[in-house]
Parts: structure tokens; sequence; C-alpha cells
């Protein structure tokens, strides 16, 4: 038993509750539709700039870009571009890669006893499957984002048919004989991959940090929440989908009715299930300026990544520096030649 | 600080982004509720669905799927609901008591919901549309 994770879970499972109950209760349909979504928005993009303005605030004393390769020197030394930059261009293209293909974490080792004949030897092996889990988790998650855009934007832009299309291009249905428990039909509508993907990728972000012990160890509660949240978001959404429908043209009705402040409130007989997805998801907004989340927008001000490599020719000057007040040794010697000269010290300039 | 300049700029970008979901529907002129899709005379005539209004509307998709299903498997083409001893025809678009039979103003009917919620289904690839007369 770890209090961390199951702490995690009895918070989400009470909120899931809450919002179940609260969607059926007749009175509250208003606070749970309307109230609690905008109160969630405010404070994701409020707290979400007033993080980042904090950030922008802080001073970055000391030149501390990662060095994960040769830096810029002398001519016959080859420099590594890519991961010692030493220009503006080098370090935006090793930006683009951090945040498009994770490239630091597809660096990750894992730390392993490794039995051999001559004994037990410590071994580092390339660990690349927390790489793959996020990768596919945080694309997965964009696209789902993307596709979600449909209740949102009237007209639906091109730009996202084209992301439903490609999303569903593979056109899976499972026919009844393969899935077929009473209710438990996956046919129509079109499966989207994303979807299960997202669904798939967190469980296994949720099962590494629950099976490995020494990442169990280090995990928070604070870790396991958003996972727990983002599950069930992707369960509630899949189960909507696929095997309890929910009257779609309502449901975008009431979302086109939040972006005009018309204040719609969802369908009379949009079920619980709706309810929970949504305020699981308004949970996830509001907590997101104050938890790990934020490293969506702490990437991009990430010293030792977006820093140039170039401690060799530039010197860094903190910029928050003011102005010390020095006594050099020439003002020094200016200061007391005379004396230092009667008592036979030497000194560098003689008058 | 050079740098601050930078983050202002991405933070107006995550803000345009944020509120895209305003701005973009308070500038493009389309109607944003809910459409109505229209029924046909000759559905209004029957004046029943295969099941009721509310389910049809969440699960019309479901009994498509089960009509091809059960038509392509088992041959059998007439689906009779017990209760009330209505009979339909199990096709998406051929004959009287199929989809497209009663809802044959596929574009004033089908069509307006699916533009409004972008789903294509893809059935039209094979099935024929119904004539729509002018
Ligand atoms: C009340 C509005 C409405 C009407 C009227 C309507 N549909 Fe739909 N239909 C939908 C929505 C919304 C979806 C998408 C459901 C989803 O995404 O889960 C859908 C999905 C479908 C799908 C599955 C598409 C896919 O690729 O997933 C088919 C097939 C379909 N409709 C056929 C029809 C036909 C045929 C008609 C006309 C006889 C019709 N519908 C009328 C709203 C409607
Ligand atoms: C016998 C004629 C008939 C047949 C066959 C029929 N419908 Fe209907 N349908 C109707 C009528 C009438 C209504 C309006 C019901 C009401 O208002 O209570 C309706 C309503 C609907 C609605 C809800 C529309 C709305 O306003 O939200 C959908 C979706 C729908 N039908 C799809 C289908 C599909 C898909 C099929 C084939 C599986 C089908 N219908 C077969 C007559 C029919
Ligand atoms: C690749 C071509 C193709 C596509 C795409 C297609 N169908 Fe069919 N469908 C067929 C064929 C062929 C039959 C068999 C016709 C028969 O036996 O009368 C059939 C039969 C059916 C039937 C039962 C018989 C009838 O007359 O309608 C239904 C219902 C049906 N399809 C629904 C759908 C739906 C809903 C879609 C879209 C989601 C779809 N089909 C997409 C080819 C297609
Ligand atoms: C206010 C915001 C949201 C609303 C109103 C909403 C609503 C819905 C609805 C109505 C469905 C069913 C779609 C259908 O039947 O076609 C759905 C599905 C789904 N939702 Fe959400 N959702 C929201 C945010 C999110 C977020 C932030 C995520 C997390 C990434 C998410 C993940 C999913 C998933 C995985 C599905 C399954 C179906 C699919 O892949 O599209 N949703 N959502």
């Amino acid at each position: 038993m770890n209090s961390s994770y199951i702490f995690s879970l009895i918070l989400v499972i009470i909120l899931c509750v809450v919002a179940y109950m609260g969607g059926n209760a007749e009175g509250l349909r208003l606070v749970f539709g309307v109230m609690i979504p905008y109160l969630a928005v405010f404070l994701f993009v409020l707290g979400f700039l007033r993080k980042v303005l904090g950030w922008a605030k802080s001073p970055v004393p000391f030149s501390i870009a990662s060095t994960c390769g040769q830096q810029k020197s002398m001519p016959w030394v080859e420099q590594n571009k890519l991961d010692n930059p030493s220009t503006t261009f080098g370090v935006i293209i090793r930006m683009f890669l951090e945040i498009v293909c994770f490239r630091s974490l597809f660096r990750n080792t894992r730390m392993r006893f490794h039995k051999s004949t001559d004994g037990v030897k410590i071994a580092y092996d390339w660990e690349i499957f927390l790489w793959a889990g996020a990768l596919a988790f945080h694309y997965a998650f964009l696209v789902v984002l993307l596709r979600h855009l449909r209740f949102f934007f009237q007209p639906v832009p091109w730009c996202i048919q084209v992301i439903e299309f490609f999303d569903g291009f593979f056109k899976m249905e499972f026919v009844g004989e393969v899935i077929d428990i009473g209710t438990l039909q996956i046919g129509l509508p079109g499966v989207f991959v994303s979807g299960l993907i997202l669904l798939a990728a967190v469980i296994f972000l949720c099962l590494r940090r629950l099976m490995s012990p020494k990442v169990r160890y280090i995990s928070l509660a604070s870790d396991y929440f958003p996972l727990f949240v983002i599950l069930g978001i992707a369960v509630t959404g899949i189960v909507m989908r696929y095997f309890a429908k929910i009257d779609i043209v309502g449901v975008k009705a009431y979302t086109m009715g939040l972006v005009m402040f018309k204040g719609t409130l969802p369908p009379e007989n949009v079920g619980g299930i709706f309810y929970i997805h949504l305020f699981l998801v308004c949970v996830l907004l509001a907590c997101f300026p104050f938890s790990k989340l934020m490293h969506m927008g702490g990437i991009f001000l990430s010293p030792t990544r977006n820093m140039t490599g170039n401690t060799r020719e530039v010197r860094h000057v903190n910029p928050w520096n003011y102005p010390v007040k020095t006594h050099t040794y020439e003002e020094y010697e200016d200061d007391y030649r005379d004396k230092m000269i009667g008592v036979g010290l030497p000194v560098d300039k003689k008058e | 600080m050079n740098d601050k300049k930078l983050i202002i700029i991405g933070l107006l970008i995550f803000f345009g982004v944020c509120s895209s979901v305003c701005w973009y529907n308070w500038l493009s002129a389309a109607e944003k509720g809910a459409p109505e899709p229209l029924l046909s005379e000759k559905a209004k005539a029957a004046g029943y669905c295969v099941v009721p209004k509310d389910k049809m509307k969440a699960e019309h998709m479901k009994i498509l799927d089960q009509w091809r299903e059960h038509v392509v498997r088992t041959g059998k083409r007439e689906y009779v609901i017990p209760e009330t001893g209505r009979t339909f025809n199990m096709s998406l678009s051929t004959g009287e008591d199929s989809c497209m039979g009663c809802h044959s103003n596929k574009s004033e009917f089908c069509d307006r919901c699916h533009d409004y919620a972008s789903v294509k289904p893809y059935c039209w690839d094979c099935h024929l549309e119904p004539k729509e007369k002018e």
C-alpha cells in the first residue's frame, strides 16, 4: 500500500461521484454545466499567465545550458552543433526537437545489475519505453483535444476535418461477432484511434509508476492525480462515444452556448457520464497552473535547454546585476602610494 | 532583458489560441444553435421512427450498424418491433420503410446534423442517395 496513489485514486473517485450526482440533480445543472466550466477556464488562463510572468521575472544568474556534446572551441575540434549550439538558430533547432520529439527523454537510461561470468556489474542500458509512452500520450492528447474543437467552432474549420479524416482513416469497425456482449457492441460510429491510444498510454504511464519500485518511491500524490484524472476523462469519453450514446448535436449546442456566452445548459438527457467527463476536464484545467502540468509552459523557459552553449566565447552577465562598488588594486595604490614607498613596499607605479 | 519581450509574445500567442474559440465564432456568420432537421412529407405521414426521437438522435448509427450486420449475415430484411408490431425494411437506402424511404430529403435532414457535428458517414461511397426533387 502506498498512500500517494491511494489518496489520488480516492480523490478522483470522489470527484466522479460528485459530478455524477451533481449532473443528475435538477438544480445543479447550471452549477456543473456552466459555472464550474467558466471558473475552471478562468483559473487556467489567469493562473497560466501569472505563473509564466513570475518565471519571466526570475533572474538567470548563470549560463547553465546543459552540454550534451562538444562545445564550439578550436577550429580543429568538432562541435556538436545540435547538442551544444552556439548560435540562436542552433538553439531554436534544439528547442524544436526537444518540444516536438522529446529528445532528452529519448536518452533515458536505466541502471541495472548485470550478471556476467566475473560477478555482478552495474550496467546502464537504454530505456526507450518512457519516451515512447510519453510521445504516444502527448500526441494522442493533442489530437483528441484538436478533434474536440468541432464542439467549439461553427463552422468546423477545414483543418479539424482533416484531422478527423486521418484519425478515423482506418475505418475501423469491430463487427459484432468479435465484440458482442449484450450492449457492448462497437460498430458505428467509426473508431478514432487517438482516443484509444490515449487510454492505452495513460494506463501504461500509470502502471510504470505503480510497478517499478524505484519510480513508485519518488512518486507523490501530485504525480498520480493528473494521471488518474486523465484516465477518467479518457474512459468516460470512450464510453460516451462507443457505448452510452449521447445527443452530440445537443452537446454542441451547449458548448457553442458556452463560447458565445449564452449560458446554454447541457441537454436534459445527456446523462451523468457526460458530467463526469466535463467535471474532470474542469478539475484538470483548474489545477493545471498549480501543478506539474505547467511543464507545458515551462519547457519553453528551461534555461538548460534554451541558452546558447557559448560560455567560452561570451561572458554571461546576469542582467539583474546591479553596479557593485569596487575598489581595485590600482586605486588602492593611488591612495597609499606615498606611505607604501615610505615603508619600502614594492609598488607598480612609481609616480 | 530581451527575453522578456519573447515571453510576452509567447503569452500573447497562448492567449490568442485560448480565446480563438470565442473570436472565431464571433467573426464567422454561421448559425451557432442546433440545426432543425426537416422531416419529409413521408416521414410526417408515418409519424414514428424506429425508436423514440430522443433515442434516435443519439443511437441511429447503432441501429444502422445492427441492420447492416443482420442483413448481410442472415439475409433477412424485415425488422419487427414486437411491442407495436411495426415493421421496417432493414435498409439504409432502398425501398419503403427504410431510413431513406422515409427521410428522403438527405440534405435537409441527415446532412444538417452531420455538418453541424462534423461527421461524414462514408456510407454514400457505395449506397445511393435518394434523388431529391427540387
Ligand atoms: C439529430 C441530428 C442527426 C440526424 C437528423 C442524423 N444524424 Fe447521423 N449522426 C449524428 C451525429 C451527431 C453523429 C456522430 C455521433 C458521434 O460522433 O458519436 C451521427 C453519426 C452518424 C453515422 C456514423 C458516422 C461515423 O462515421 O461515425 C451514420 C452512419 C449516420 N449518422 C447516419 C445518418 C443517416 C443515414 C441519417 C438520415 C436518415 C442521419 N444520420 C441523421 C446526428 C444526426
Ligand atoms: C416510417 C418512417 C421512418 C423510418 C423508416 C425512419 N424514420 Fe427516422 N424519423 C421518422 C419520423 C416521423 C421522425 C420524427 C419523430 C418525432 O418527431 O418524434 C424521425 C426522426 C428521426 C431522427 C431524429 C431527428 C430529430 O429531429 O432529431 C433521426 C436521427 C432519424 N429519424 C434517423 C433515422 C434513421 C437512421 C433511420 C433508419 C435506421 C430512420 N430514421 C428510419 C420517420 C422514419
Ligand atoms: C464498400 C461499399 C459500402 C459501404 C462504404 C457501405 N456499404 Fe452498406 N452495403 C454494401 C453492400 C454491398 C450491401 C449489401 C446490399 C444487399 O445485400 O442488399 C450493403 C448493405 C447494407 C445494409 C443492409 C441492406 C440495405 O439495403 O441497406 C445497411 C443497413 C447498410 N449497408 C448500411 C451501411 C452504412 C450505415 C454504411 C456507412 C457507415 C454503409 N453501409 C457503407 C456496401 C457498402
Ligand atoms: C469542455 C471540454 C470537453 C467536452 C465538452 C467534451 C465532450 C466530449 C464528448 C461529448 C465526447 C463524445 C464524443 C462522441 O460521441 O463523438 C467526448 C469524447 C472524448 N473525450 Fe471529451 N470533452 C471535453 C474535453 C476533453 C479533454 C480535455 C480530453 C482529454 C484529452 C477529452 C478526451 C476525450 C476522449 C478520449 C473521448 C473519446 C472519443 C474520442 O476519441 O473522441 N475530452 N468528449
